[in-house]
């Protein structure tokens, strides 16, 4: 019988080095499919530069003006602070950052527990308003197919099993890290696939939209 | 047109896709805020009129042609093939319902431009014969008759037989080697002929040499609006030969903000090659001239007034300060709506939709988004510049029994310009050429 020893370190062997293959493999794929499609050269006279407005909206779009801010205040205020909670999460809790350093041989300052326990509850109760909000407001739960909620529990397992495994709740710790482990990579094979690759891909978008009207001279 | 099947148009719908559309479609998180940019959600809470969900048949082309994933998936049956039904089904969405305003794609967080997917969308629909009937029509008139409304030659040459008789001025038709060759929508010659007597008044004003052209005059593009490439390469090609023919350094679009991204946009795309002349929006034309003080401006219209934004010259246009500047020349009480400029709210009937027969209840529904910003500011009077605009403005204004005059810019700038007399005073800073 596999003890929760022997499943920490299955999950952080071979199943590790499975999901990182499937992880990088499957974004490069997909960002392949995306560039090689390419794009017709555009004859018109420009106004602008598609340079200044493909870089400009990349960072533009994270803002908002006030009457979109007022109509969408809910999913906008959510989403940023869950991403800003999942980005602190991932990337400075000292955990972390000793894997990254092991993994890749450099490392960063980290932020002390106790904040980064508080951070993750708040993520994760962003993600839980963002899933009802879902669920109740009509466009959204309209627009949303399995897909959707399978990239919210995949994103959300991470960041529950992680605070589990900090609080030695439910199972012995091993047991919880090994479990939190096997999240990540869940996440991490299920994301070339679905909406998350948006993380990448959302920069190629804004670049294009932001340089077709800054070729028009535009500011968007 | 070929014969329309269900084949072309997967085949157009599979030649549309490029790499932006490939990265719209991989980033969208289905957030929803698209919905709330677009009036034909807001005015009606319809979710079906969210901006992504138009483009479902486009992104099922794509996921299932261009993406191994979707490929597989489409192999194991998990997600189902396009079919004509659905086709059919979405011809409400792809045109009735979207006036390819262009609002979502200022929003979108993850910054798709879901007007340029519309535009690739229509191109399938259209090859696949789902195009609504009344824009059919109107396609298949502008290539025989030369505009979509049915106003030709003929129609022109009488109104500028009237012009004539009535002002005296002269319009000149087919002279070469002018400054500018001046185009016009067929809506400006059937409803608004006040356009081309301002325009011929202002070129006279400043002196400036000019024409029309008997083989190109008609702005808007039906092949456009449609979404057939092919057709509308044609329409463009009937002012590029015209211009070259007259040898013009300019070619002016008219107010029409359709007709101007038709021209000045996509024009040079469609035909493959860059143009030999300039093209130029007329609010860009006299804005220019008024920097260089060649247009001179006396008196102001008193009324509260407001300025409507035509989607295509404005927000997708660019032309955004020149007609606040002009505006500025010649009203003392003009006021902006809440949102404004590139965040205007379209008049519900750009895009064909004001075209379409069956669209026009649902068009004068999400007007109510006009009359809410109209409300707000209490203005008496709203000017635009844009036939197009203006026709669909005073409907809605109608419908809701709201009592406002709309006019044009162009106009409003010819009524104001100084007195000839005035002119000579001004110390002879001015050329005045007498034709
Ligand atoms: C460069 C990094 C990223 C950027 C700039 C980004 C940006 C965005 C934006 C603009 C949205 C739409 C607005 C919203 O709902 O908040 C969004 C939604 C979302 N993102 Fe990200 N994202 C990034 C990384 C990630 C990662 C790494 C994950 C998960 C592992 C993720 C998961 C999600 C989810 C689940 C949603 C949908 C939220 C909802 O229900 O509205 N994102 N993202
Ligand atoms: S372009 Fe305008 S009308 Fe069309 S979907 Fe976008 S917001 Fe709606
Ligand atoms: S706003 Fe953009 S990301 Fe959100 S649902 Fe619409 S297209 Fe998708």
């Amino acid at each position: 019988m596999m003890t929760s020893i022997d499943f920490l370190s299955w999950v952080r062997g071979p199943v590790f080095i499975m999901a990182t293959a499937i992880f990088v493999f499957g974004i490069s794929l997909r960002l392949l499919e995306i560039v090689s499609l390419r794009r017709k050269p555009d004859y018109s006279a420009p106004r602008g530069s598609r340079m200044v407005g493909g870089m400009r909206t990349l960072f533009s779009r994270s803002m908002y003006d006030k009457s979109t801010f007022q109509r969408s205040a809910f999913t906008i205020v959510a989403g940023y602070i869950f991403h800003l909670g999942l980005f602190i999460v991932t990337f400075l809790s000292v955990p972390h950052i000793l894997l990254f350093r092991e993994l890749f041989g450099f490392d960063w300052f980290g932020l002390p527990t106790i904040l980064i326990d508080a951070v993750t509850v708040i993520t994760l109760l962003a993600m839980l308003v963002l899933l009802i909000h879902r669920l109740k407001n009509p466009v959204r739960r309209f627009l949303s197919t399995f897909e959707n909620y399978v990239v919210w529990t995949v994103t959300f397992l991470p960041l529950l099993t992680g605070y589990m495994a900090y609080h030695h709740s439910v199972f012995p710790y091993p047991l919880m890290l090994g479990l939190h482990i096997l999240s990540v990579e869940i996440l991490m094979v299920v994301f070339p696939f679905t909406q998350l690759m948006h993380t990448f891909t959302l920069f190629m978008a804004r670049w294009h939209t932001g340089a077709n009207a800054g070729h028009r001279g535009i500011q968007v | 047109m070929s014969a329309a099947t269900f084949e072309r148009g997967y085949k157009a719908f599979k030649e549309q896709i490029d790499a932006p559309i490939a990265a719209y479609f991989s980033s969208c998180v289905s957030c929803g805020m698209c919905a709330e940019a677009c009036l034909f959600f807001t005015e009606t809470g319809d979710p079906k009129y969210t901006p992504i969900y138009k483009l479902e048949p486009l992104r099922k082309v794509w996921e299932q042609e261009y993406t191994l994933w979707g490929r597989l998936k489409a192999l194991l049956g998990i997600s189902k093939k396009l079919t004509d039904d659905e086709l059919a089904e979405w011809q409400e969405l792809i045109y009735g319902s979207c006036t390819m305003c262009g609002r979502c794609t200022m929003v979108c967080p993850v910054g798709n431009d879901l007007v340029y997917m519309i535009r690739k969308a229509r191109e399938g629909m259209a090859a696949a014969g789902h195009a609504p009937p009344d824009i059919i029509v109107g396609t298949q008139r502008a290539i025989t008759i030369g505009s979509a409304t049915g106003v030709g030659l003929p129609t022109l040459q009488a109104q500028i037989r009237r012009i004539e008789r009535e002002t005296g001025m002269k319009i000149p038709m087919d002279v070469q080697g002018v400054e500018y060759m001046a185009l016009l929508s067929s809506m400006e010659i059937m409803s608004f002929p006040e356009y081309l007597e301002a325009l011929a008044k202002i070129m006279k004003y400043a002196g400036k040499t000019w024409t029309l052209s008997s083989e190109g005059f008609e702005a808007t593009n039906a092949g456009v609006q449609i979404g057939v490439s092919e057709i509308a390469k044609e329409l463009v090609m009937r002012i590029v030969k015209a211009a070259e023919k007259l040898q013009v350094k300019t070619v002016i679009s008219p107010e029409c903000g359709h007709a101007y991204g038709a021209i000045r946009w996509e024009g040079p795309n469609l035909i493959g090659r860059p143009f030999t002349f300039r093209v130029q929006h007329i609010l860009e034309v006299l804005d220019e001239w008024r920097e260089q003080g060649k247009l001179k401006t006396e008196g102001f219209e008193k009324a509260r007034l407001t300025f409507h934004d035509p989607c295509q010259s404005v927000r997708r246009g660019g032309v955004i300060e020149q007609p606040r500047n002009l505006l500025k020349m010649v009203a003392s009480h003009f006021v902006e709506m809440e949102d404004h400029g590139k965040m205007n709210w379209c008049c519900t009937g750009g895009g064909g939709v004001g075209a379409i027969e069956e669209a026009h209840e649902l068009r004068t529904k999400a007007f109510n988004r006009k009359k809410t910003q109209l409300d707000a500011l209490k203005v008496d009077k709203l000017v635009t510049s844009c036939a197009n605009c203006r026709l669909v403005l005073e409907d809605g204004l109608e419908a809701y029994e709201m009592e406002m005059p709309v006019m044009g810019l162009t106009e409003m700038i010819a009524e104001h310009l100084k007195e000839e007399g005035e002119m000579e005073k001004d110390k002879g800073l001015y050329r005045f050429s007498e034709n």
